[in-house]
Order: C-alpha cells, then structure tokens, then sequence
C-alpha cells in the first residue's frame, strides 16, 4: 500500500484540509524579511513556528536560516506578549546587531490582541530601538489567507519605512513576488541591460543562494538596503509583480508617497516577460536593447523548434495563484492544456483569471482557489494528465498516477538548482522549456517499444 | 549594553550574557549547568514547541488518523517530514488538518472538528485518531476532550485528544501530552499470546528502518516484541503494550513518561537503552537478556549466551571495516549538538571509535544531571552547551577547528558555510545509525563528509587541511 488513500469519487468537504497546497503567514513575513539587508526576522509567537519556518526556509534553500522568536509562555498567552516583544528587541540589538528587525505575529499573539505597532513605539520610546535602527512589523494571523498573504504584508510592511522628499529619484520600484533568489538576480540583471535604476524588493539573491567561503554570517551580502527602502518612496513609478504577492504593498506606496504603480504579472513565459519589459521600458522611458530582443528571438526559436512535443498535452499544476497564472500562460501559448488547476490560497478573483486563460481549451478545466492537493488528485484520477507542476509535496501525486512531474514553486525539498537558476524573463522562459520537454522526451523514451525507440527526436 | 555584557562580547563572541551559565568548558571551574529553562525572548533558539513534540513521536504510528485542529501551518510543517518507516499502512504520511478560519477562531472549531473526524473516519477507517491541540486552540477555549469523546462513540473507535498547545513549553512537555494520549490506549488490547519474554521497543522511529534492526536482534535472542513506541507502530500493538515483560526505553525525554505510566500502573519494570554505537548496544542486549534470565531461568536459559553470540558475530564482522575507516579519522574532531542528551552520551563513545575526539556537544533540552553524566565522559576543554543559537554553534565549531559536526536540519547548512562536514542524526537521516551495522553506516557518513574533497576549495581549510597532510 503506497500513500493510496484518495479515492476517485470528488466529494463536497468543508470541515478537513488534507495535504495542503499552502501554508501559514508568517513564514512567507520571514521569507520577505530575508530580503532586507542586515534584517533579522523576528517571529512573536511560540518558538515553535519560528523553529518550522526556518526548517522550512532551510530545507527549500540549503541555506542558514536566521530568525528569532519571543518565545512565547503560558504567562506571555494570558497577560498579552508585550513583555517578551519589548525583552526580544533588546537583547536582538544587543547581541545580534541587525539593522532591521522585522517583526511578524502568529495566530496566537494575534488572537490574544497584541498590538505590535503600540509595542513598538514603546520600545522607540523607551531607547530600546538604536539610532539608526528600525523595527518593522506586519500581522500575520495564520487563520487568514496563506503563506502568500503573508509575504505580501509584509512587503507591505517595508513601504512604512518609505519616505517622500518630494523630489524623484529616478529610480523604478520593483517588487518581484514570491520569487527565488535566481529571479531576483535575473530581474536585476535585465533592468541593467535596460540601463533602469531599480530598487528591488524584497531581494533574497546572496542571502538565500550565497557562496560558501568558510565563514558563517547571519546577515548575508545582499538584500534591499533600508536607505533604498527609504528612498523607494521618491521612485518615479512601482511595477508589482503579482496581485496575490506585491500589488498590496505597491499600491500603498502610491497612497502614502504618491508613487504610481502598475501590477503585472510574475514574467514566467514568453508573453508575461514582455509586458514586463515594454512596462519597465515605458515607466522608465527608455528603449529595448538588441541583448534583450536576441534573448527573446531565442525563446522564440526554442518555441518553434519543439512545438510539436507540446501540442495538446495535459498539465495539471498546484501552486500559489501568481505563479500560477504566468505558467497557465505559457502552457497555453506552447499548446499545452492545463486543465486542473490549483491553489491553497483563497481568492475567487484566481479562478476567474484562469478561466479566461483557458478559455480557449477545447475541454473541461477545472481550477479551485482554497482547494489542496487531496482534490488535485482526484481530478487527476478522473481525468488523466501528461505532466504535473508542483512543488516537492506533488511527488506523491506524480508516483503513484505515474505522471512526469516538473517541481516549481515551494517549497522544493528534493532537489537543487531553483536557487541558482531562473525560471523568470527569458532566460527562465528557456529554463522552463528545457525542463518541461526533458520531462516529456524521457517519458517517451521510457515507454516507447523498442521498435519505436529512435536515437533523434 | 552593560559593561560586562561588552566584555563577555569580547571574550566569548555571540554569548548572551543571561546564557553564561548554559555553557560551561571541562575543566575550567565548577560544573554546573543551568538548564531547562525557557529559552530568552529575542534569542535565536534552535528550540521547537509542545505541538512539535507530540507530533513527532505519534507521527509513527501508521494505521492511526492524526487529525491537526488549528490554522494549516501545524500541520503543513509536519507532514511527511519524519522518515518513520511502516511495514504495512501509510496514514500517517498524510496531512489533515481542520484548517481553522478566522470565523472559526471567533465562533469556536468544535462542530469543525466533529464533523472533520466523521467525514475521516468513515473515509479512512483509521484504528484510532489522535486530535492535537495547537496554540489557538488553547485560547479559544475548544472543548477537545468533549468533541473527542463524542466523536470516537459515534464512530466506535477510540478518539484521543493530544494537549499540545504550543506555548505550553519546549518539547519535552509535548512528549508528556504525548505518553498521556498513549497511556489511554495501553490496557485495552488482549495479551493472552503474550509470552512473558516481551519487551517494547520505546522511544525509537524507525528512521531509516532502525526499528527494524532491533527486532531483528530481539528474534536473535528469542524475545517477543509487543509494541514498538512509536517506531513502526500500530495502534493495536499499542493496545496490548502493557501485556511486555520489559520496556526498552531510548531517547531520554520522548517515551520515558509512558515508561514511568506502565511501571505504575501494570508493574512493568523498564531499562533505559542506547541503539547507538558499539558498547551501548551491547550493553543494552546484555541488560535485556540478564534481566530475562534473572526474572525467568527456565524459561530464559541460555539467552545470555546467545546474546553473547549475537554480538560476537555483529562485531566480528563490523570491527575489521571499522579498522579501515578508522585509519582515515583518527585525529579529526567533532562537534555534536541534538535533540535529546541520549544522543550525546552514545555519538561521544561511538566517535571515540572512530579515533576522534567531541569537542563541543550540546542538546536542546537535556537535564542537568544528564549535563553532569556528559561532563564526566568527555575530555577537559569538550564545550559543552544547553540550548545554543548559530552564532554560538559557529563561535565555537571554528574556535575547535572541528571536521564535523553533527545536528539537524537547521545547523546543516550552517556547518557547511563553515566548511566543515555533517552527519543528521535527527529527523532527516536516511541511513539507519542504531545497532552495529547502523555504527558501520554512521562510521561511512563520517568518513564521507570529513573526507570529501570539498573542503579543500574552501578558503578557511584549505590551508590547515593541506598542512596537516603533510605532517602525515
């Protein structure tokens, strides 16, 4: 008996979540967090979630994972956990030295009432916070959304350190999304072949995927400065990659610093990367270089090349709704038919955007927003795929339904390679087709009888 | 920051004051250790919760529903991440939770959970389900053990509620919640073909199939094996666990109350064992087969003998391909931080095999006299540390110049930054490391990472590691 405990038959549930396609809050505040330079994560709640979001974080990452905890007692969950927040801020500054600590709340400091904003003052008040220092905060109740809501509030949260002078900068405000560090390297790297001045943000790249040089240290090169962060609100324009991830935080800036913002898509696929592009272009007003069009006639040709691998083949992907949206798009535009589509994130707006991408398919689509993987695998059991995109906890699904099975997205615990290497822009474009026509060439391989088997494909 | 928390800064990089009295050096003055205590507010612990400590020792047993009550993070974390082996059913490898709402933690979770444990019951027809509490539960106010017991009379099995509130403690109060919820299902099993040759194998996982090998050993020497707590368990088994004539009980926190619960209330007597390195498993057989004969002569003749058997057969063929890798590591250095101190003592001896010496051990939550036991067995300058944060972890891994260093999922990475080799002795290994052909997987997973040629590109060891071949 391996793992077969799905039966066939979809039933309404209502009471029970099994095998989550999502996670708590808080972790996605700590993942953001991360993107700070010199920040440390702080998790004002039991030492229990901050222990499983650095083991979760450490496990997707490989990567030392810092974050502290107000270790939270009996007392703390009685008489309120201003205490234990105000002790954690000292002894944080006093030992670990950061230049930003980034507090976010759990279900339990949430649900006894702590208001981390009013802790917070009080600790500036009382000397607690060094000159030149600063605390931040988002809440981060686990019973509200997911992983996801989480990391957009506190991306959210970096914009209160955001300030006008009234005088623009010049610079363009980005906000990838729940991106690896690759990404956010690669996003960097095509802002400067455009000769765009960005403030990325958060920007995980040499924190989550840094060298190994024999020294240990708990604040990586790398991250978004707080002086950027401060400046952020004298950028010329935001571009928010991601309603679910970034558009919160991008729209607040506009409201408070008088930035304006466009929210686009996470740029996964040929399409999504151009309206990245032209935006950035226009935002910036400047022009596309022949290095960007050349990358891009190269995914084009690796379009056309490999076509006929794709055409009409069945995808069924489990995710997070931004990454989900760009990818349903670039499977549509390489002829693929993605029919079942999940997210464990809440949101009808998800399910009405997919259906529009698919409208065009020629057969049943079936897409949930708060659904989790149990479901997933029903479908899949009614209505058999070619390959299924999903992060690590997908393998089940994949081995025991024998479907190729392309890992994307997190948390990824069995394999390496997402840290380094791009799935965004078009280089990730490329990334993402090597893969997918890799998955669907073994396959064939496999199962072809030998007569069949050929040398050239 | 007071002047002599500046000093200590100085003198001992990355030590919060408040913590001096947690790490202490052999030899220099008076041992004492202050530990057990909650871990400081704003400190980076390595420190889980009551919630983490149910859920790792019920996790194993493989034919029971284990149904999370609370938002999905508890149980998202927790699914699948312990590699508890099972012979036969495999519910436990999923993840179900009550996935609390926001109206739900405003209105209660109750009629959630009933309707939850139904809809799985009759779905999966589990032989037990445990209910685990988590923090939010604990200030709502739900009524788990009403909603249980309902719940297992309806569907005619038993529902046991598991008081894990998360802010209730560290660890070692989950693993109490733990026994207590076990303690309800022992003595309702029929023990009639139990022969009074019996044992439970408590507080081992069945990581990488180490149960496996103890049972093996058992039918060896001619003991039955009742229950195995939790590694490879079965509610069932569990059931009738009270029917053993001896509890083996490893892992000092995990199972240990369970332990203490059967002495008291079924006279069962138990012995604390090690399955981890040469003498330790040794003298945990030995133990086993002097207390059977001592108890029951006739009907245990000769099981000294055949235990003696047993190891001499075990060690004749381990000793010889230990010998090879011990030529490679004599001289190399360890540190080792983990869970429970149990670990400590066994990775300390069976290092010791190995030709190397434990520079720095700790643990998450041992005691202090076990604190004391480690003290006496390690060499003067051996760091030794309750509770530690990276920092501290790194401050000292490179003060000791070790090879290796030997912890879970969140110190890997660390030690690799540092350039130094690692072995996972927690959750995550994939190799079995009890009995002694888990000592010749332990020495090759040593040998391995101390030995690759990584190290060399890494800037920090390249040198010493190139000096120290030529002094060979």
């Amino acid at each position: 008996m391996l793992l077969r405990h799905t039966p066939k038959e979809v039933m309404d549930r209502h009471a029970v979540t099994i095998n989550p396609a999502k996670t708590c809050q808080p972790i996605g505040a700590m993942y953001a967090a991360l993107g700070i330079h010199g920040c440390l994560p702080h998790s004002h709640g039991s030492q229990g979630c901050c222990a499983y979001h650095r083991s979760a974080l450490t496990r997707h990452y490989k990567e030392p994972v810092s974050a502290s905890t107000s270790s939270f007692t009996e007392g703390a969950s009685v008489f309120g956990g201003q205490s234990n927040l105000l002790q954690a801020i000292e002894n944080i500054f006093t030992i670990y030295d950061p230049e930003v600590i980034a507090v976010h709340t759990t279900c339990l400091s949430e649900t006894i009432g702590d208001d981390i904003k009013q802790i917070r003052d009080k600790a500036s008040k009382q000397g607690l916070i060094p000159e030149g220092k600063h605390v931040i905060y988002c809440s981060t109740p686990s019973y509200v959304g997911s992983h996801v809501t989480g990391f957009s509030n506190m991306c959210k949260g970096m914009t209160e350190l955001s300030e006008s002078t009234g005088r623009k900068n010049g610079k363009v405000n980005v906000l990838p999304g729940w991106v690896e560090p690759s990404d956010m390297e690669e996003i960097k790297r095509l802002a400067g072949l455009m000769n765009v001045p960005i403030t990325l943000f958060p920007d995980t790249s040499g924190i989550l995927n840094g060298p190994l040089t024999g020294e240990y240290h708990m604040f990586p090169e790398g991250g978004v400065t707080v002086r950027e962060l401060i400046g952020a609100g004298d950028a010329i324009g935001t571009l928010a990659l991601g309603e679910w991830c970034s558009a919160d935080a991008a729209r607040h800036l506009d409201t408070k610093c008088k930035v304006p913002c466009k929210v686009l898509d996470i740029p996964f696929g040929l399409a999504a990367t151009d309206r990245f592009i032209d935006t950035l272009r226009t935002v910036a007003g400047t022009s596309v270089p022949d290095d960007i069009n050349r990358e891009r006639g190269q995914l084009v040709d690796m379009m056309s090349d490999t076509a006929q691998y794709y055409y009409h083949k069945k995808v069924a992907l489990c995710g997070d709704p931004d990454q989900l949206i760009s990818m349903v798009e670039f499977l549509v535009s390489i002829d693929m038919w993605p029919v079942h589509i999940v997210t464990g994130t809440p949101g009808k707006k998800f399910e009405k955007r997919i259906k529009e991408l698919t409208a065009g398919i020629p057969c049943e689509v079936n897409v949930r927003a708060a659904g989790d993987m149990f479901l997933l695998h029903q479908w899949i059991k009614n209505e058999p795929v070619d390959l299924l995109i999903s992060n690590t906890y997908g393998k089940y699904i994949a081995r025991d339904e024998d479907i190729p099975f392309l890992r994307f997205g997190f948390p990824i615990l069995d394999r390496v390679g997402h840290q380094y290497f791009p799935n965004v822009g078009y280089k990730g474009g490329l990334r993402l087709l090597e893969r997918i026509l890799g998955l669907l060439l073994d396959r064939k391989d496999r199962d072809d009888p030998e007569t069949t088997f050929e040398l050239t494909l | 920051m007071s002047e002599t928390a500046a000093a200590a800064r100085i003198e001992r990089p990355a030590i919060f004051e408040e913590r001096r009295d947690q790490i202490r050096r052999i030899g220099e003055g008076d041992f004492s250790m202050a530990c057990n205590r909650d871990s400081l507010a704003g400190a980076v612990s390595q420190r889980a919760c009551v919630f983490c400590g149910s859920r790792v020792v019920l996790y194993p047993i493989a034919d029971a529903l284990h149904l999370v009550h609370g938002p999905i993070g508890c149980a998202a974390y927790t699914w699948d991440i312990r590699g508890s082996l099972s012979s036969g059913p495999e519910l436990h490898r999923l993840s179900f939770s009550t996935d609390l709402q926001e109206l739900d933690v405003v209105f209660g979770g109750e009629k959630k959970l009933a309707k939850a444990l139904d809809e799985l019951i009759a779905r999966h027809h589990p032989k037990a389900a445990f209910v685990y509490s988590t923090c939010i539960v604990g200030i709502i106010g739900d009524d788990l053990e009403a909603v249980c017991k309902a719940a297992g009379e309806r569907n005619g099995i038993p529902v046991i509620p598991v008081q894990s509130e998360g802010f209730k403690g560290n660890k070692r109060e989950g693993y109490l919640a733990a026994c207590k919820a076990m303690r309800r299902l022992v003595g309702t099993g029929d023990v009639s073909d139990v022969s009074p040759l019996s044992v439970n194998i408590m507080g081992d996982f069945n990581l990488a199939g180490e149960t496996w090998i103890i049972r093996r050993y058992m039918e060896r020497m001619g003991v039955q094996v009742v229950a195995g707590i939790t590694g490879d368990g079965r509610v069932d088994d569990i059931r009738r666990a009270h029917g053993a004539g001896l509890n083996l009980v490893q892992c000092s926190g995990s199972t240990q109350d369970l332990a203490r619960m059967l002495r008291d209330d079924f006279g069962t007597p138990f012995i604390r064992v090690s399955w981890i390195g040469i003498e330790d498993v040794a003298e945990s057989l030995y133990a086993i087969a002097e207390h059977f004969e001592a108890r029951h002569p006739k009907l245990a003749a000769g099981m000294v003998e055949r235990t003696a058997k047993l190891v001499r057969e075990e060690l004749a063929a381990l000793m010889p391909q230990l010998a090879a890798i011990r030529r490679d590591l004599t001289g190399k250095r360890a540190a080792v931080y983990v869970g429970g101190s149990f670990k400590a003592f066994s990775l300390v001896k069976a290092f010791r095999h190995l030709g190397m010496e434990v520079a720095v051990v700790g643990s998450q939550t041992g005691t202090e006299e076990d604190y004391k036991e480690l003290a006496a067995i390690c060499s003067p300058g051996t760091i030794v540390v309750d509770d530690a944060n990276p920092l501290e972890l790194s401050a000292f891994i490179r003060e000791k110049d070790v090879d290796v260093f030997v912890g879970g999922v969140k110190e890997r990475p660390i030690a690799f930054k540092l350039g130094v080799g690692f072995c996972d002795h927690n959750h995550e290994r994939k190799i079995a490391l009890e009995g002694f052909e888990g000592m010749l997987n332990f020495a090759k997973e040593i040998h391995a990472s101390v030995m690759s040629p990584v190290w060399r590109f890494v800037p920090r060891r390249e040198a010493g590691l190139n000096r120290k071949d030529a002094e060979v």
